[in-house]
């Protein structure tokens, strides 16, 4: 099996975690800037956040064969301070050319107060004026019906290219509206929020598949930097052909990375599925 | 002749597979509750969400992730004057 990891916090991990995906046939991994469990204090945080996910994150994933890519913004949980977010939204320009990096995310909205809004509004507003991919949270649990909405409304009014931008941590209530939008959707495989492995599968087979992807989203909370191979297992347990598991845990992603001219993946060990 | 059906179409199939699962969880989900009738107190909106999701798992109707997820949703369309806290409980709070 070879797969791409489109979102997973690698900052947060283990280094037996790099072992263990690079084993189970990861070729990339992609990590979007997010909160780090406390609000940071300054800019200067932000630039050694950034400075970590574009020179020393890298590295790291290099000892184990697999190429890292990068995110970069201010997650929606810090966007309600509205000194410090601008301060950190003057930084990204220094740091979006750098060669490891996609684009502008995990930008959006936590709990979807007008000044999360605004803030989302400046990087979309960063990003389309650079030409950039976008990756978006939605909110959790009972935010995420109203947050999708507002976030569709607010990726419309600026002009984004629905190609441009996925929508990331979809379920069963908001998928539907994120595809018909245009855009990519990424389902997130979490133990106990956002969705199960046989949900995720659920999804797959009733809408677009071509404009989905899975992702463990893996960070410091309770999370596992397997669920896409294991997803990928249950799919060949439902029946799914190896192509079609190939399709949605490598062909997708790669689709839509690609339109970042330095996105890379690794020689798979056995070569193509 | 005509196609065979995909396995993940045939119920026998997903009934295989996922039964064991699904019992354990309905079981797990039973005995919450009676967990929940041994304590004193009143539910919160959490639980009467939960309650509220009994009845459609049960209406016979289709899509019940979907319809369960939105009626635990905030049904309003207005952005919030200010984020207060960061976290979300799993049930809109009005409920």
């Amino acid at each position: 099996m070879r797969y791409i990891e489109p979102h997973a916090h690698m900052v947060s991990r283990t280094t037996d975690d790099y072992v263990a995906m690079a084993t189970a046939g990861c070729v990339a991994i992609c990590e979007p800037a997010f909160w780090a469990g406390f609000d940071r204090c300054s800019a200067d945080g932000f630039r050694d956040y950034f400075r970590q996910l574009t020179e020393i994150e890298p590295r790291r994933a290099a000892r184990h064969g697999i190429p890292h890519h990068a995110w970069l913004c201010l997650n929606p949980k810090e966007s309600e301070d509205l000194g410090l977010a601008e301060d950190v939204l003057a930084l990204i320009p220094e740091f979006l050319d750098r060669p490891n990096v996609l684009g502008i995310g995990e930008i959006g909205l936590n709990k979807n107060s007008r000044n999360e809004l605004r803030i989302l509004e400046r990087h979309v507003q960063i990003a389309v004026e650079r030409d950039r991919l976008i990756l978006v949270h939605t909110p959790h649990l009972e935010d995420k019906l109203k947050g999708t909405r507002l976030i569709l409304d607010v990726l419309r009014a600026a002009g984004v290219r629905p190609g441009r931008a996925l929508v990331d941590h979809v379920e069963e209530h908001t998928v539907r509206q994120v595809l018909d939008a245009g855009h990519w959707a990424g389902i997130t495989l979490y133990p106990e929020s956002k969705a199960t492995p046989a949900r995720a599968i659920d999804m797959v087979e009733q809408y677009a598949a071509e404009r989905l992807w899975l992702n463990s989203a893996c960070d410091w909370g309770h999370s596992d930097p397997l669920a896409v191979p294991k997803t990928a297992l249950e799919m060949r347990r439902r029946g799914h052909s190896a192509a079609a598991v190939d399709a949605l845990v490598y062909g997708n992603p790669l689709r839509f990375l690609s339109q970042v001219p330095g996105f890379k993946v690794a020689d798979h060990v056995g070569g193509p599925a | 002749m005509s196609k065979p059906q995909e396995p993940w179409r045939r119920r026998d199939a997903l009934t295989d597979l996922y039964y064991m699962d699904a019992r354990a969880r309905v079981l797990d989900l039973a005995a919450f509750l009676d967990r929940m009738d041994r304590t004193s107190g009143s539910d919160d909106h959490r639980l009467r969400s939960l309650r509220a999701a009994l009845v459609t798992l049960a209406d016979g109707q289709p899509d019940r992730a979907r319809r369960i997820l939105e009626s635990w949703s905030d049904p309003t369309v207005e952005p919030a004057a200010k984020a207060e806290g960061k976290g979300a409980t799993g049930a809109w709070p009005g409920l």
